[in-house]
């Protein structure tokens, strides 16, 4: 294997949101980087800030919204750099992104075809008839049955895993560098979600493509990374290979995440669930944001944050627990 | 190594039961959001203020509304008469301020027939389906299908021009409207998981008309009931300025108003006022409706509920 | 095709509702009032002469036969009967006054929309920016003014202080009527002083009507086109990396048009009932004006005829905007009622 390289650096990334209730303090510091042709996931409970990440990267943050610092570095260029219009033309060729529910992100007043197309049309200056029969081959590439005849259909006619298969041929469309998922399985049932997921591992084989993964699924990071970032509450708590994650986990909250799984080796009939609840981030917890759910909270966790700092190499933990010279785990 | 799903949905379960939860079991937010938007305290505080004038304006007028006073007539505003006389020299700020109560007699009464008449025959159309909704929509279509204002002015003339006639009139061309807007939300109400367990729990229709549909219709209700006031008002002053409302001596708005009209070169104050009168009332129920619908939409309610809930809690432990 | 099959079962629909509309009215009209027949000929009238008008007009028929005869007389001969104040059949009558009235409402129509939906749009996308503030100012004002009122003041200055525009009247010039729509006639005859002239005639009555529904559409068009700027499918739209233009115009407004087309039918129709009050003070020779007078007098046919056309235009541009909306949005196609 040849030396990995880095397509995409986060650093120190920071998102706030200014609302009427006050500042919502979304990303603290936020950092990780995915190497070419790499499937990164990021984990962590809904509204821990996995979705912002992604709004982030492709410049999108809605309104109260605003990076307020760091670097998110796409083959060494900061695009937080960029202007509106240059970011517009790495947006759908070179970042592109997957959605959550194809239902509602495909548009309901045109062709599949026509949205599919769109990217040819405006990235690549394809004529438009030209832009509409290369979308059918990638749509077909998806694994779309009659996908000439779907081309032509509204996404209401179609099914929810169709409609997501639609989705991931738009994505990659102008065979973007990163692409983004962000939980395109989650309103799939069971069956189709784990098609769609063997669809992207194939086609980002095929482009060569890095993968930024996110989700709350432990068992599809286990299917789908190769590396990992733990979220909570705004922070990468744990960061590291996929193997490390299951079998050497560091985080107390990591710990809990892997407590909370069911599976048939348990035999207590109710899962264990982590006590507490997911901290609002207008003034979130000081320190360590775990600290109010932790088992191992220290006084120390409630006045500084911890810094991550890598205990194994390769693997990054963000607790007071670790950050001494050498502690016992 | 298998791992199947991870259990992260208690979170994600409580946000979706929260965001079906009838909205009007937190009044107390809704009020804070409200107080809190400028252009709905202006609109409540004009409401309140018409209001107040409905119900003494009589008393606090300076002149007397209904005896002429011909040496008087045609006077421009002054100190005496801030808004002048009119052609039997009578005072219009007085008469205005009597006028209040016919604006909001008609405002009430229309809406105490047309809301729970429409409310009742939405319902049922909602919650019966199949044949009974069909027949209740289609009399629904009908009266949408002809302008209100004619129905109203046609209504009245043959029920012979009075302002109680025009009320009645103008109830029975509103209803409709409601019909709508609760069916509408019996229709959703009617897919959604709490009612489909109250179901299989053997509730009754009417058990499920009164402890989930009506409930969850009241804010889309108060709403349009808020922004109909001041619609109703406008409506009721123009049959009343065609001739169909109120007649003379009754100093109603748009009575006043077209009483004033052939005389717009001499005394344009005599119109002048009183539209402007209406004007600012409906305005005040506008603004009034539109916080109040803006305080009950969950987007905004999310932002502000967590300011709330804060001071609440705070505010109840330095007690 | 799909498309004509939809429009032809909305369009089939329309029957049993004009129908009921027709049978709903005559019962209104020919129920509740006293005595039609006495209003008719007059407080001085002898017995025998209100005896004779209530057996020429059949008002001693039992109602069913009444409606029955009307229905049989409308459907077959489209004869809405004789008007006892002017002794005109009500046919011609609508026919004659009409052209005025529908060329008035279109006018204030077009308008409406013309200002409305685009101020609405700007509205959404410079939210809370001075551009936004002044039109839903405009938009709030407008659904705040009693239409008679706006028009009692417009006239007030521009005829009578400012003496810019005409303030009673449809035209001064006598051209020869096609059509009986005084734009299209003075255009069919080549005459463009008696177009000029028309069309100032026209500026203060449209815009008045017009007022309201203007106010309305902006209030509409904004909310709906906020509530799209943050659908999902047009985060897809910008993820995709489409440009700001096609982004809003074509993703966005297309979905956010969608809520004012639906009320633009009701709109309509009452645009052609706000007729009735303006048509008196801006002394406009239209239906709105005959009807006004007609109630006044209790002239049951006429009223009648009145209402049935209304509500004919009513349920027409109804349709029309059925059609458009299924033109637009194909999701209202498949499967008739929609869920």
């Amino acid at each position: 294997m040849e030396a990995k390289e880095d397509l995409l650096v986060v650093d120190r990334l920071k998102t706030q949101f200014f609302t009427y209730g006050g500042v919502v303090e979304a990303l603290d510091e936020v950092s990780f980087e995915i190497e070419k042709g790499e499937i990164f996931g990021l984990v962590g409970e809904s509204g821990c800030g996995k979705s912002v990440t992604a709004t982030s990267i492709l410049g999108l943050v809605s309104k109260p919204g605003r990076v307020i610092s760091g670097r998110i570095l796409l083959d060494g260029e900061d695009l937080l750099r960029k202007s509106e219009r240059e970011m517009n033309s790495i947006r759908g060729s070179r970042i592109a992104m997957i959605f959550q529910d194809p239902t509602s992100s495909l548009n309901p007043l045109f062709r599949i075809g026509y949205q599919v197309a769109e990217p040819y049309i405006h990235h690549q200056r394809r004529a438009k008839r030209k832009a509409l029969s290369d979308a059918t081959g990638i749509l077909a590439k998806t694994g779309l049955p009659d996908a000439d005849e779907k081309a032509r259909n509204y996404p209401h006619e179609l099914s929810g895993g169709m409609r997501q298969r639609a989705m991931i041929a738009m994505s990659l469309t102008c065979e973007p560098d990163l692409l983004i998922a962000d939980e395109p399985t989650t309103n799939l049932d069971v069956t189709i979600g784990r098609q769609i997921l063997d669809l992207v591992k194939d086609l980002q084989r095929e482009f060569g493509a890095s993968v930024l993964w996110i989700t709350h699924d432990m068992a599809v990071v286990a299917q789908m990374c190769d590396r990992v970032g733990v979220m909570y509450a705004g922070s990468i708590v744990e960061k590291t290979d996929v193997r490390t994650l299951f079998r050497n986990a560091k985080h107390p909250y990591t710990e809990r995440l892997l407590r909370a799984i069911p599976s048939a080796a348990t035999s207590s009939d109710r899962l264990e669930e982590i006590p507490g609840s997911v901290p609002r981030l207008i003034h979130p917890p000081t320190g360590c944001r775990f600290h109010p759910r932790c088992d191992y909270a220290a006084p120390v966790c409630s006045e500084t944050k911890p810094l991550e700092r890598e205990v194994d190499p390769g693997h990054w933990v963000a607790c007071h627990r670790f950050s001494g010279p050498k502690d016992g785990t | 190594m298998r791992i199947p799903g991870a259990a992260m949905y208690s979170s994600r379960y409580r946000l979706l039961q929260k965001r079906l939860h009838p909205i009007t079991k937190e009044w107390g937010l809704t009020f804070y959001v409200l107080r809190h938007s400028k252009l709905a305290v202006v609109g409540a505080f004009i409401a309140f203020a018409f209001v107040f004038i409905a119900l003494f304006g009589g008393l606090i007028a300076p002149y007397d509304p209904i005896g002429a006073k011909i040496e008087d007539r045609f006077q421009p505003p002054s100190a005496s008469h801030p808004l002048g006389t009119d052609t039997m020299g009578r005072d219009v700020m007085s008469r205005m301020l009597a006028g209040a109560q016919h604006s909001i007699k008609a405002g009430l009464i229309v809406l105490a027939i047309a809301v729970p008449l429409g409310v009742l025959l939405g319902g049922i159309a909602g919650l019966f389906g199949g044949w009974v909704d069909e027949v209740i929509m289609r009399i629904t279509d009908m009266f949408l299908a002809f302008p209100s204002l004619v129905l109203a002015m046609a209504f009245s003339a043959a029920l012979g021009p009075s302002l109680f006639n025009a009320m009645i009139a103008l109830s029975i061309v509103w209803w409709p409207m409601y019909a709508r807007l609760v069916r509408g939300q019996a229709l959703a109400v009617r897919e959604t998981s709490y009612v489909e367990a109250a179901r299989s729990r053997g509730a009754s229709r009417w058990h499920i008309m009164f402890k989930h549909i009506l409930p969850n219709c009241l804010s889309p209700i108060l709403v349009t009931l808020t922004l109909d006031m001041g619609w109703v008002i406008t409506a009721a002053a123009s049959l009343s300025f065609l001739g169909f409302g109120a007649q003379p001596p009754i100093p109603e708005w748009g009575r006043m108003v077209s009483d004033g009209r052939i005389y717009m070169l001499r005394a344009w104050w005599m119109s002048v006022f009183p539209g402007l009168g209406i004007m600012l009332v409906v305005l005040g129920f506008n603004l009034l409706g539109d916080g109040i619908r803006d305080s009950l939409d969950p987007k905004l309610r999310r932002l502000t509920e967590v300011t709330w809930k804060r001071k609440k809690t705070s505010s109840s432990s330095t007690d | 095709m799909k498309l004509g099959n939809y429009i032809l079962r909305r369009a089939a629909m329309l029957v049993p509702v004009l129908l009921g509309v027709l049978v709903l009215i005559f019962v209104i009209a020919y129920v509740i009032p006293a005595d039609p027949a006495r209003a008719w000929a007059g407080q001085r009238a002898r017995e025998e002469q209100v005896q004779a008008l209530e057996e020429r007009y059949h008002l001693n028929d039992p109602i069913h036969v009444q409606v029955y005869t009307y229905l049989k007389n409308v459907i077959l001969h489209f004869d809405l009967g004789v008007s006892p104040t002017t002794g005109r059949p009500v046919r011609d009558d609508l026919k004659a006054f009409f052209p005025a009235t529908f060329e008035l409402a279109l006018c204030a129509f077009v308008l409406a929309i013309a200002l409305g939906i685009p101020l609405g749009v700007v509205s959404a996308l410079r939210r809370n920016r001075p551009a936004d503030h002044f039109s839903r100012i405009v938009a709030l004002t407008g659904v705040s003014t009693p239409l008679f009122w706006l028009a009692l003041i417009l006239q007030f200055v521009f005829y009578f202080k400012l003496g810019w525009l005409p303030a009673m009247g449809r035209s001064t010039i006598d051209i020869t009527r096609y059509t009986g729509f005084v734009l299209v006639d003075s255009v069919l005859n080549w005459n463009w002083t008696a177009f000029g002239d028309a069309a100032i005639h026209m500026i203060l009555p449209a815009a008045t009507l017009a007022f309201y529904s203007m106010g309305y559409l902006v209030r509409i068009t904004r909310g709906s086109m906020l509530e799209v700027l943050e659908a999902e499918y047009v985060v897809t739209a910008k993820a995709k990396g489409l440009p700001r233009r096609v982004v809003i115009y074509r993703h966005a407004l297309k979905n956010a048009i969608i809520p004012p087309l639906t009320v633009l039918g009701v709109e309509f129709g009452w645009l052609l009932g706000g007729t009735v009050l303006l048509e008196t003070i801006f002394a406009w020779p239209g239906m709105g004006r005959y009807a006004a007078g007609s109630i006044v007098m209790v002239d049951l046919p006429a009223v009648v005829g009145y209402t049935l056309i209304v509500a004919l235009v009513m349920l027409l541009s109804n349709l029309v905007v059925d059609i458009l909306y299924s033109v637009i949005d194909p999701r209202i196609r498949v499967g008739g009622k929609g869920r």
